[in-house]
């Protein structure tokens, strides 16, 4: 089990470097003559902002949504950690550490989909 | 500055950032926000959210070989994720309010006392002492390999422990680091785990918090792809790198100088937070 989680860690690691990679190449080519400006806050532009806007643009090839995409990946990373747990105290009937990792799972998820605090 | 340009520098500074981090133990998320603002004069909300992006992929990527080593203790990370997890939902609620100066000066001073830390040697507990009542019924207690045999330990001040990570996840959340010192604090002293079953666990977990937080930030609009991925790639290169020629680095030269550069950056962003310039 341990072995499985260190896996997937490494894993989720790797994939969404990939996809971030691809993406910040392509936004590189599409964006990159154009002036940044993080000076003052605006906000990512509001299709780059819930998880499901952002699987949308990226599988229309959207190069800015395409790295997002890959860091949805990389915040998903711990997240399937904590459930890949959950199933780990489910197999061993462990039913307080059950609870406590559900609750984990449930606060996580909670800022992931609907992101509010 | 094009976005071509700032990536290609943003990107150089983080991969520094990654390297020092992974080569001192400190991690490289702590100087990332105060280079992103100081250097590049990105707005905090936006550093916050691309530093946070970084310290998921270091965590993990570390927390990948620690896991196969045996000295995570899962139940204790478990459970303690409750209050960090907690602590960053409450901490990304509070950074909308917070004013941009007091957070740089909360910044500067977790910066100095970071520096301060790391000239203090990790201290090696004898567990022997009865475990807390709270550690025996949420069976925290456990062992660790020393030298091929299993060496139980038992598990101190399980509530105040809980309570300093709720902390490390509203600092995590609202500065955008992975709070490594704090949680060490409360696993290292307070819970009284062997050193390398505490900086283990507390690196799994960091990955956790900041992944709360930063779920909370990507819908806020603080994560923007174009600054993001110079910072994750650079990083999560560069902290790669470290943990490779970790073992033929001078550490004791090169924590002066990482030490040195975060001293420098937390007198710049307490007076940038004092002065109101951030």
């Amino acid at each position: 089990m341990e072995q499985i989680v260190g896996r997937l860690l490494q894993v989720g690691v790797l994939v969404a470097a990939a996809v971030v990679l691809i993406g910040a190449v392509a936004l590189l080519v599409q964006h990159g003559h154009q002036p940044a400006d993080f000076r003052v806050f605006r906000g990512a532009s509001s299709g780059l902002r819930s998880v499901d806007d952002i699987v949308r643009a990226a599988f229309s090839l959207d190069s800015r949504a395409i790295v997002q995409l890959g860091l949805v990946l990389l915040i998903a990373t711990p997240v399937a950690r904590v459930a890949l747990t959950l199933v780990a105290f489910v197999v061993q009937r462990d039913r307080l550490y059950v609870a406590i990792t559900a609750l984990v799972l449930a606060l996580l998820l909670y800022g992931l989909i609907w992101g509010r605090a | 500055m094009t976005i071509l340009l700032l990536a290609l520098l943003v990107g150089i500074g983080s991969f520094g950032a990654g390297l020092l981090g992974a080569l001192t133990g400190l991690g490289g998320g702590i100087v990332v926000v105060p280079m992103l603002t100081i250097l590049f004069h990105v707005d905090l909300r936006y550093a916050i959210g691309a530093s946070l992006v970084s310290v998921i992929a270091t965590s993990s990527g570390a927390a990948a070989a620690y896991v196969r080593e045996g000295f995570t203790n899962v139940r204790v990370g478990i459970f303690l994720e409750v209050a960090t997890t907690v602590g960053a939902l409450v901490g990304a609620a509070l950074a909308g309010v917070i004013p941009t100066s007091a957070l740089a000066v909360l910044f500067g001073l977790v910066l100095l006392y970071t520096a301060y830390r790391s000239f203090q040697a990790p201290e090696e507990h004898v567990t022997t002492a009865p475990s807390h009542p709270w550690a025996t019924r949420l069976r925290l207690n456990d062992a660790y390999p020393v030298a091929g045999a299993m060496r139980p330990y038992s598990v101190q001040g399980v509530p105040a422990g809980f309570g300093l990570m709720f902390v490390a996840g509203v600092l995590s959340a609202l500065l955008g680091i992975g709070s490594g010192v704090v949680k060490v604090i409360a696993m290292d002293r307070t819970m009284k785990l062997p050193f390398k079953v505490s900086t283990t666990t507390s690196n799994f977990m960091i990955g956790v918090t900041a992944a709360a937080s930063a779920g909370v930030y990507l819908h806020r609009g603080y994560i923007d792809p174009a600054l993001a991925f110079p910072v994750m790639l650079g990083v999560l290169a560069g902290a790669l790198l470290g943990a490779r020629i970790l073992t033929i680095a001078k550490t004791r030269s090169l924590r002066v100088l990482f030490t040195a550069v975060v001293v420098v950056l937390s007198v710049e962003m307490l007076y940038k937070g004092i002065t109101g310039g951030l």
